[in-house]
């Protein structure tokens, strides 16, 4: 390995590194003095294949590669595992192998990323493999040592019995033995239908620590001669440091050194945070700000509102007839336009990793939402080979995608690299935070639906004006510089693919990129392509004087799934039946990450700005529902995160700075403004879908909806306190 | 130097007086549980209590908080048996990411000290953390469960 590991996602790596799973006990390992090719776990346990470790008390330790940020997929993990294993479930532990690790062992554990609700969809076969390999190999130790045929033993409960003898054996008296054998090749995986543990609400492994204060969170690493920092970045994105002036703060209480970070950002470096960051707020720095400086909301919205017109170019994403043409000689036709701004991930903990560096080694300690993604920009940024770095995942304060980038790790790596053996704990200030994420993309969409005679929907037109996410962050995804990304909920087909029958459609992108940094945040592309169709979906079935339901039904005939989870929702909200005095409804539907979800909510207005949602329900079908109690979890606070957007959220741009600062200008919702969110899974089988984001697509166009229902008035742009609507 | 009285323990602590006190406890106190979320006193997570009143200590000065009895998540239980609010956020499975839990957990059992069996109006005013997971609909049943039982 050296230092030119790519730190993008390998998809040709990913492959090869999920077919070595259960191929080998000591890949890539040195087997010293000649011993038995056994893995050892720091204590002395051994492994059973690289997913499990059993301890000679039955104890099972389960790798994990994927990052758990709140979202329960280390829980659902465990189970995947667990299930094939057959282990005794209340003796389960969890831990995380270390990127550099996984390199030294030629990814064994696969891909670390845990974004776009892949945590669980795109590991469940490895890891399940991982689980049966490791039974299968426990029964064959058993087996052996009672010279029997390992057909004739079963495993259950972490217990092994030789069924016509009635001996029974537990893991752990065996581990040792099965460590020692060649693993199978070929393990079966149960039938759904024998699932034991998948499928049931068992409780989070890592509660307990979080209710006490004993959860160690990346904020809380310490270290031994540990100092602290604080920075900052240049406001304005892509300018640079100029100048500053450290004279003016060297003698402050607890200040050791000021450091340059890059070329755009200025960090102190103290015995505490507060006094590094008392500091920094005191030290003059003077910017280069650069062109960027001159953009503004304004500016880049008119930028945007450019690319809605037909004459400039735009990538088709999804097409069918001639909707053009049909819109031009169509009976009626409407338009709308919509927009989506900005928005900031604000994980509850502020970003921040903490590295110690010497000309030997490098390591840090970081919550991250992709291990490897954090090991390469360790790498990158400390100029050391693999083999000399590691990154410790430690827990993170929520994810939501912001975590899958590691501007902050190599931050912290830059600044420890300027203090040789003193670990250094980064840590951004919430301002920080807020003016240097990697915002919710903004576009704007232009929607034209056409009708016949008789109001069926002939033509839709669907024009997204705006920014690329994979044009940031991953390049190399584009094709033939389009984003597919973009079409996320109203692609042609795949795992977000449109749910409607539209004899002419054309649905095109006009990638608009300003100087604002994208990132992936929670639901992704998802969250206005949903708003946009969804809301103009009410939009074209009030044109057509119909039923917002019974219209969406018509144009679904072709999409049974999408269909399914609209009726759960309609039939839990009840809306066959008139909803009681007062309360207004609205429904929506998508697709995202390989799931089928809807959502409704029931809402009242006064003084026709004043929102109380009163209740929401909420269908999915992601194929398979690990964990029901997670899964109702992940759902209700999709809708938190999504409504905290459409009511409060929205991130503006001033002289090429983003003007929200912290809570009080970028607020979120309170308990006393969400109601029970009523879930209905009705996984259906066959396939993986994730859970963590695809719900969130449908919270805003529900509520925005029932909104139009109540008032007549249809909103068309987020956030809501820009037109004084709030919450009652 | 401060003098803080801190789960019970004096600890004699290097600060300076406009010290907020949230800082004084994660890094000179060394007790991590305390979370920081905003600074600003909007978030909630730095919630503990001071004289038994959930207080955001973001907000509060070291010289301020001298001579009051300051408990932070890490002195909520008493000894090994933990606070009934820990026990009901185990056993609902509230936590998500779980960062701002200390300060939830702190204003929750303020507001049961206070008010043994809230209505969930009560709820709606004395809980005003913020939760970017968006765990309300646990912490909510949590608090109904342990007020009734
Ligand atoms: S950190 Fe004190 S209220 Fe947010
Ligand atoms: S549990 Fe993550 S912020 Fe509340």
């Amino acid at each position: 390995m050296n230092k030119h590991v790519s730190p993008r996602m390998n998809r040709r790596a990913f492959v090869i590194g999920t077919a070595a799973v259960g191929a080998g006990l000591a890949i890539g390992l040195d087997i010293p003095f000649g011993g038995p090719a056994v893995v050892r776990a720091a204590d002395g346990s051994p492994e059973i294949g690289a997913w499990v470790v059993v301890r000679p008390d039955d104890t099972v330790v389960i790798r994990i590669a994927r990052s758990e940020m709140g979202q329960g997929s280390l829980t659902g993990l465990a189970q995947l595992v667990a299930e094939e294993l057959e282990c005794d479930w209340s003796k389960v532990s969890t831990e995380y192998p270390t990127p550099g690790q996984s390199v030294a062992r030629k990814r064994v554990w696969g891909d670390f990323s845990t974004g776009g609700s892949r945590g669980i969809r795109s590991s469940q076969d490895y890891v399940r493999k991982g689980g049966a390999t490791a039974r299968v190999m426990l029964i064959q130790a058993a087996a052996e040592a009672w010279k029997v045929p390992a057909s004739e033993c079963t495993a259950a409960n972490s217990v092994i019995t030789h069924t016509p003898s009635g001996k029974t054996t537990t893991y752990g008296k065996v581990a040792e033995a099965a460590a020692k054998l060649t693993p199978p090749t070929d393990v079966k995986l149960k039938d759904p239908k024998d699932w034991k543990l998948i499928g049931k609400g068992v409780k989070r492994l890592d509660t307990a620590e979080k209710t006490t204060g004993t959860m160690i969170y990346g904020i809380d690493v310490k270290l031994p001669g540990m100092l602290n920092a604080a920075i900052k970045d240049c406001p304005v994105f892509g300018g640079k440091v100029k100048s500053f002036d450290e004279a003016k703060i060297t003698g402050m209480k607890g200040v050791k050194k000021v450091v340059k970070v890059g070329d755009t950002a200025v960090a102190v470096v103290a015995d505490t945070w507060w006094h590094a960051k008392t500091a920094l707020e005191a030290l003059p720095i003077v910017w280069d700000e650069g062109d960027n400086a001159k953009v503004s909301s304004e500016s880049i919205a008119k930028w945007l509102t450019e690319g809605l017109a037909n004459e400039q170019p735009a990538y088709v994403g999804n097409k069918n007839g001639d909707a053009k043409a049909a819109i031009a000689s169509a009976a009626k036709k409407i338009e709308a336009v919509y927009s989506y701004p900005y928005q900031n991930h604000a994980t509850m903990e502020p970003m921040n990793a903490t590295a110690v560096y010497t000309a030997d080694k490098c390591e840090v300690w970081c919550g991250t939402q992709n291990g490897e993604a954090a090991f390469a920009a360790t790498l990158e940024a400390s100029g050391l080979p693999a083999e000399k770095c590691d990154v410790h995942k430690v827990m993170p304060g929520g994810g939501f995608g912001r975590r899958g980038q590691t501007d902050y790790v190599r931050q912290a790596v830059l600044i420890a690299k300027e203090m040789p053996g003193t670990p250094i704990k980064l840590l951004w200030s919430r301002e920080e935070d807020m003016a240097h994420g990697r915002y919710h993309p903004i576009t704007q969409c232009k929607m034209t639906g056409a009708f016949d005679a008789d109001n069926n929907l002939v033509a839709l037109h669907y024009r997204l004006s705006g920014q690329s996410i994979l044009f940031s962050l991953r390049p190399e995804a584009l094709q033939n510089g389009m984003d597919p990304a973009a079409f996320q909920g109203v692609a042609q087909s795949g795992e977000a693919a449109f749910g409607y029958s539209v004899p002419n459609l054309l649905v095109e992108h006009a990638m608009r990129n300003p100087h604002v940094p994208p990132g992936f945040w929670r639901g992704v592309n998802v969250n206005h392509n949903a708003i946009y169709m969804e809301c103009f979906m009410d939009e074209l079935a009030q044109a057509a004087g119909q039923d917002p339901l019974e219209f969406r039904r018509k144009l679904m005939g072709n999409h049974p799934k999408h269909l399914a989870v609209l009726n759960a929702v309609a039939e839990k909200i009840g809306w066959s039946t008139p909803a009681p005095q007062g309360i207004y409804r609205g429904i929506a539907q998508v697709m995202g990450y390989g799931s089928y979800v809807a959502g409704a909510a029931e809402i009242s207005v006064t003084d026709g700005n004043k929102i109380k949602v009163h209740r929401i329900v909420a269908s999915t079908d992601p194929g398979y529902v690990v964990n029901p109690a997670q899964v109702e979890r992940q759902i209700a606070g999709s809708f938190v995160y999504g409504l905290s957007a459409l009511f409060y959220g929205g991130c503006t741009v001033k002289d090429g700075r983003i003007e929200q600062s912290n809570f009080d200008t970028y607020n979120s919702m309170r308990i006393n403004e969400m109601p029970k969110v009523e879930s209905v899974m009705v996984p259906s089988g066959g396939f993986w879908g994730g859970v963590g984001e695809p719900t969130i697509g449908v919270a805003a166009p529900a509520v925005l909806n029932a909104y139009f229902a109540a008032t007549g008035k249809r909103i068309r742009s987020v956030p809501l306190r820009d037109q004084n609507i709030t919450f009652a | 130097m401060a003098n803080l009285t801190i789960n019970g323990k004096t600890f004699t602590l290097d600060v300076e007086p406009d010290t907020p006190l949230l800082w004084a406890i994660r890094e000179n106190a060394g007790l991590t549980g305390t979370k920081y979320g905003c600074g600003i006193a909007q978030c909630g997570a730095c919630t503990v209590h001071i004289d038994g009143v959930a207080t955001r200590s973001c907000g509060v000065s070291v010289s301020e908080a001298a001579g009051k009895k300051i408990t932070t998540i890490e002195g909520l239980a008493s000894g090994n048996t933990l606070h009934k609010v820990q026990e009901a956020w185990i056993a609902q499975d509230v936590p998500q990411c779980g960062y701002c839990q200390s300060g939830m957990i702190m204003a929750v059992a303020a507001l049961l000290t206070e008010k043994p069996k809230p209505t969930d109006a009560d709820i709606d005013e004395a809980i005003t953390n913020i939760c970017r997971c968006g765990t309300f609909q646990q912490v909510r049943e949590a608090i109904h469960t342990i007020a009734s039982a």
